[in-house]
């Protein structure tokens, strides 16, 4: 980016400057011997033109909204419009859920994002025995259609964009939206959100799968080929990298092992017949904002990149949206502490801002009080103010990618990308991610790394304001959002009067015709609509599945 | 305690809870710590636990939950490991657990809870102190 006289000019300044400080340094060093970020990348002193006296601009820069999508996927992002404002909510029952729904669209919340419970997002109905003690829990019960009229009753789908947060049974949650929409009499075709339907990262670090790898593909990539014909606004699967970091890896992991993910489901549908450019600019992301703010911004920016690259040179896309990374970005939850929750406030704000300055198109907003219990509404709404202080108040929204052509911020988006390529070269010599995983290889990665922080922490290496300095005596949270114990029996309620009143016999003769195409290769998604408008319910779908596909038995990467 | 025997824990998750990022850092703590640890894996019943721990004869038990279904599942473990006559495991519990749910946890029998931010070496050192044989 300088001709050859000026970077030969800055270099003997930059000499000199040295030279100068030597002296200095030894009578008053700095801080710490060594400054390295999350990912091991040491950072130097200062950042200078020299860093990037070999940068190629249009390579790997270009403009905004172009290939490589360095500075981002629109050309004139905030400026045209802001992201989708869309905070994670769902607790016990639909009916609870539902107000909180209402009232974030009041408050000016753009988009909904469903929390499913865990029995929904492992494909039990609340009547299972291992639903016991979850049900409501960490989200809302979804058992059948009946809960999801419900959940979104007044809500009209054809003017918000929904995501849900639901992997192994997304097949059977994105029917029930459809059926939902039918109802409403808004059409597939106008649907807009997002399932996450990444099972990879399930197994890897968040814990929700049902079926092995291989049928997941299959129901995966049944679900690519069945959107890109009826419901093509839908982004298709949200590809992960925010639970592998808050399972504790470090940036340049997270960006790795969701690219190594992205890699997997393109191949996949690849393989199932289907052409790269007919699906893949339906495929979004869904990334972390941690604690360190620049690497985060040069994070976004190499996840971007990398894609792209990957996208045109690997896949041989044709069509640029396909190549286009575009992400959802949620403030990391395990960077919250239970101690001085106030001081989350803050820590959200930047971690949003790191998110905005890297580009993001969504962003969910953590709430101070999550090291402890569920958002009450107070703290969700703070949350949700602090996004739209970035977008209304900060300014940074005004130019594209404003920290592009920073010294600072190239140089690290590069060494991310570099160092990123070199783990996914690696999980390419593994046989790809699903092999990765099933040889242990990732969990282990992102389990050092986890157990790196926290000894970090507890040798005093890593300050946390609150935790290991600064502390103060608290007392403890009162009056938290608790969700009732009986939300359990009203939806087994809910499910006994559904099985007297529904066409039970056309219910079995569907699930019977699903584990019949299950064992051969038919699309999945249109009797998996069929089942879900006979309400039939989730658990019983998903046991069909069960029958047909078995469960994963996790790895265990813990001990000899 | 026989100090030929190395101390033995199980680390369980209960429930279907997949955050186990907490319970691997522990029990990779108390491994470096010199402890035998058997990591149960996620999606464990109240009765596989038990059994697990009667079948490991160990010494601790560790159960992290972060989904909020302590309230069922703790006292379900408990219950069950009075049923078999077991008295003499030391068990600790952690995750997202409400400082108000406290005390009524330690009323049936978990010894402590370990919330986020604790140091792992608190927990070494409670362990140690604090073993029933």
């Amino acid at each position: 980016m300088f001709d050859g006289k000026k970077i030969g000019e800055i270099g003997e300044g930059y000499r000199e400057w040295a030279d100068k400080l030597e002296p200095k340094l030894a009578r008053r060093p700095e801080r710490k011997a060594d400054f390295i970020n999350t990912s091991g990348i040491p950072i130097k002193r200062v950042y200078t033109p020299l860093d990037v006296a070999d940068f190629d601009y249009m390579r790997e820069l270009g403009l905004p909204g172009e290939y490589p999508f360095t500075r981002g996927v629109q050309p004139t992002m905030y400026r045209g419009r802001l992201w989708t404002m869309r905070q994670y909510a769902g607790f016990a029952t639909a009916e609870d859920t539902n107000r909180r729904y209402r009232f974030l669209l009041e408050q000016g919340q753009t988009g909904l994002s469903v929390a499913f419970d865990l029995p929904t997002q492992i494909g039990y109905d609340s009547d299972h025995p291992l639903a016991q003690g979850e049900v409501g829990k960490v989200g809302v019960a979804i058992d059948s259609l009946k809960d999801m009229e419900i959940l979104f009753d007044q809500i009209p789908l054809d003017k918000v964009s929904t995501s849900m947060t639901i992997n192994a049974p997304a097949a059977v949650l994105l029917a029930m939206y459809i059926a939902v929409a039918e109802r409403q009499g808004v059409s597939s075709k106008q649907l807009r959100g997002t399932i996450q339907n990444d099972v990879l990262k399930e197994y890897s670090a968040r814990g929700t799968y049902i079926f092995p790898p291989q049928p997941s593909m299959r129901i995966i990539t049944d679900i690519f080929s069945f959107c890109s014909q009826e419901v093509p606004q839908w982004n298709t699967i949200s590809i992960s990298g925010y639970h592998i970091r808050e399972a504790g890896s470090t940036a340049v992991q997270e960006v790795a092992f969701t690219l190594a993910d992205g890699i997997a489901y393109v191949e996949a549908a690849i393989s199932a017949g289907l052409d790269v450019d007919e699906f893949a600019p339906r495929l979004s992301f869904f990334f972390n904002a941690h604690l360190d703010f620049f690497e985060e911004i040069a994070k976004f920016r190499a996840a971007r990149r990398l894609w792209s690259k990957i996208m045109q040179e690997r896949f041989k896309a044709k069509d640029s949206r396909s190549m286009m990374m575009r992400f959802h970005t949620q403030t990391a939850g395990c960077t919250l502490t239970a101690q001085q929750p106030k001081n989350n406030i803050v820590r959200v704000a930047f971690q949003a801002l790191s998110a905005v300055l890297g580009g993001t198109q969504s962003l969910h907003t953590n709430s101070m009080d999550e090291a402890f219990c569920l958002p009450s509404e107070e703290a969700v709404q703070i949350a949700l103010r602090t996004q739209q202080l970035i977008g209304y108040e900060s300014g940074a929204t005004e130019t594209v990618d404003p920290l592009g052509g920073s010294y600072y911020i190239e140089e690290l988006t590069r060494e991310i990308l570099d160092r990123a390529q070199n783990y996914i070269d690696k999980i390419d010599e593994l046989g790809g991610a699903a092999a990765a995983i099933e040889k242990g290889f990732i969990q282990r990665e992102i389990q050092d790394s986890a157990y790196r922080y926290q000894r970090e922490i507890e040798k005093d290496e890593r300050v946390v304001v609150g935790v290991n300095r600064f502390q103060v005596e608290e007392e403890s949270a009162k009056d938290l959002l608790r969700v009732d114990p009986t939300v359990r029996l009203s939806q087994m309620e809910r499910l006994k009067a559904l099985r007297l009143e529904r066409d039970n016999g056309r219910v079995k003769a569907i699930l019977s015709e699903l584990r019949r195409a299950a064992e051969g290769n038919e699309n999945l998604m249109p009797l998996i609509l069929d089942a879900v408008r006979a309400y039939a319910t989730l658990g019983e779908t998903c046991d069909a599945l069960r029958d047909v596909f078995g469960e994963y038995q996790a790895v265990s990467t813990i001990g000899g | 305690m026989d100090d030929k025997r190395r101390i033995r824990v199980l680390a369980a998750k209960p429930g279907l809870d997949g955050h186990d990022r907490g319970i691997k850092v522990i029990a990779n703590a108390l491994m470096d710590a010199g402890m035998e640890v058997i990591y149960t894996g996620l999606r464990q019943s109240p009765e596989q636990i038990v059994e697990a721990a009667i079948q490991e004869d160990v010494d601790v038990i560790v159960l992290s939950i972060l989904s909020g279904a302590h309230d069922f599942l703790f006292p379900r473990i408990m219950e069950l490991l009075r049923e078999k006559g077991v008295n003499d495991v030391l068990v600790i519990g952690g995750g997202i657990i409400p400082d108000e749910d406290i005390p009524s946890l330690k009323e049936i029998g978990i010894a402590e809870i370990f919330g986020p931010g604790t140091y792992t070496d608190d927990i070494v050192r409670y362990i140690k102190d604090n073993l029933k044989r």
